[in-house]
């Protein structure tokens, strides 16, 4: 019960400490302290979704977490995806379809995207448009980022249908 | 804007957050999802002295049917309630109005104990627990007591909660098996708070609706039970409880819009509403 507190959590993958202030939020902590400016910081009020980071493998408004919270917390920001390689492909694809212009709302936008695709792996547009609502962008108009992650969720269907085909293929040749 | 000084606690049980709640007073306050409470520290409309995480408290988790009643632990997320079987199949109209409530980042910290605890009177968790006559239980450093629905909504933001007490749990009697609910809202953008909302539940009764609670959100300092509007489905049907509501609620003109708009607003929904409950539409 103190204004300040060490805290100890696994942050891309690598277990950090930090000392916090209690009225600190998570996202002001990840910036300043440990430098991931992928974090982007616009209202700090949970409305534009900039901030949005994976917290215990749910997306959060790291504006409205307390650092303080992330005490034995696994936490991953844009920066960690991106290493991981775990979102490549849906990287690649607001690339290619141009669903970036100052890139201010993406960090936020693609940890939304991957957790919709997640749990549907095959989301209708106006789902799409539903679960991007909550991320503010000011200069797509949306449309492509829509387009990006509709083509990706097909993408990967179709990789999993290869590799099921691939699977059910292969016992039967080690049988022989 | 940045948050004010603040000191924190993460107790480990119910019985320690209810000592530091009684310890520190009025500067202490419950933080649940924080999806209300932290952005107002970060606007500076709030300036608690001690946050009490109630994050870590097992006994607020869960949800579970016995006895005729399912109990919703205060820091179930929205977005348990949305995966929760339980939910989608006893209580409907619980499942329905979750989607409504903010988006999905929000949904998976934001809890239905911090919703009823705040009691905006927009929000969609607190219509719905009046239209299923939910109780709400509340515990104290003395003891444990239970709020009707009816009497648990006292305001704007105000509630039946009183100071160093923590809403532990919703209770919710089970529906019966001819139980019918409806839910809708019209808001600007999918995910905003609404501009008007409708929660019903009733129970099929021949052709009509029977027990019919009415409750609309958007509308008033608080959840508002359409008593009038209820009555007169049974009497002479849909339009004539489009035309009872306007004796249950008179909205006042806001920033956002008049309120002759969200009057008729609430007579759309109503029709929307009742008809798709009614097979009319
Ligand atoms: C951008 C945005 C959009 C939103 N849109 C909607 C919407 O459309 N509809 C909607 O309903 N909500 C909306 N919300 C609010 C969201 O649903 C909140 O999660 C919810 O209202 C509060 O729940 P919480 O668990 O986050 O509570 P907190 O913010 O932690 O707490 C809220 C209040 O309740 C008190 N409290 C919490 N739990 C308890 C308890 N167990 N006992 C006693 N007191 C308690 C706290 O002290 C505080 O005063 C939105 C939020 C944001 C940021
Ligand atoms: S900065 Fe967190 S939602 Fe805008
Ligand atoms: S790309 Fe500029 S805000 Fe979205």
């Amino acid at each position: 019960m103190e204004n300040e507190q060490r805290i100890g959590f696994t942050l891309n993958g690598e277990r950090v400490r930090a000392r916090v202030a209690a009225r600190q939020h998570l996202g002001d902590l990840l910036r300043l302290e440990f430098g991931l400016t992928g974090v982007h910081l616009g209202c700090e009020h949970g409305v534009c979704g900039a901030c949005t980071i994976r917290v215990d493998g749910r997306a959060v408004r790291a504006c409205l977490m307390l650092a303080v919270q992330a005490d034995g917390a696994a936490v991953e920001t844009i920066e960690g995806l991106t290493e991981s390689g775990e979102i490549a492909d849906l990287q690649d694809a607001f690339h290619r379809r141009n669903a970036l212009q100052c890139g201010y709302c993406t960090p936020g936008m693609l940890v939304t995207a991957a957790e919709l695709l997640a749990e549907t792996p095959r989301p209708s547009r106006e789902a799409i448009r539903e679960a991007v609502g909550g991320n503010y962008c000011r200069c797509t108009g949306y449309h492509a980022i829509v387009d990006a992650i509709a083509a990706t969720a097909e993408t990967r269907i179709a990789a999993t249908a290869e590799a099921r085909v691939a699977a059910s293929v292969e016992p039967a040749e080690a049988g022989r | 804007m940045k948050a004010p000084d603040v000191a924190y606690a993460r107790p480990r049980t119910l019985d320690e957050a209810l000592a530091l709640l009684a310890e520190h007073g009025e500067a202490a306050q419950p933080l649940a999802g924080g999806q209300s409470l932290v952005t107002s520290l970060n606007m500076r409309l709030a300036a608690p002295g001690l946050l009490v995480d109630l994050n870590g408290l097992p006994e607020l988790t869960g949800i579970a049917e016995a006895g005729g009643v399912i109990r919703i632990g205060a820091m179930t997320r929205h977005r348990d309630l949305a995966a929760s079987p339980l939910v989608a199949e006893r209580l409907p109209l619980i499942a329905a109005a979750v989607p409504h409530i903010a988006h999905p980042a929000i949904r998976n910290r934001g809890t239905i104990g911090g919703s009823v605890a705040l009691a905006d009177p927009a929000a969609e968790l607190p219509a719905c627990c009046l239209a299923l006559r939910a109780s709400f239980v509340i515990r104290g450093l003395t003891g444990e007591r239970r709020v009707a629905a009816d009497d648990f909504f006292l305001g704007l933001f105000e509630t039946a909660i009183g100071p160093g007490e923590i809403l532990v749990a919703i209770e919710i009697p089970v529906p019966g098996a001819d139980a019918v609910s409806g839910f809708d809202e019209l808001a600007r953008r999918h995910g905003d708070y609404a501009l008007v909302g409708l929660a019903a539940q009733g129970r099929r009764d021949g052709v009509g609706l029977g027990d019919l609670r009415l409750v609309f959100f958007g509308v008033g300092d608080r959840p508002v039970l359409a008593g009038n509007a209820a009555a007169a489905v049974a009497a002479g049907g849909v339009k004539a409880a489009q035309d009872a509501l306007a004796a249950d609620i008179d909205p006042a003109d806001d920033v956002a819009v008049r309120g002759a708009t969200r009057r008729h607003l609430a007579r759309v929904l109503l029709g929307r509403v009742l008809g798709r409950m009614t097979g009319e539409a």
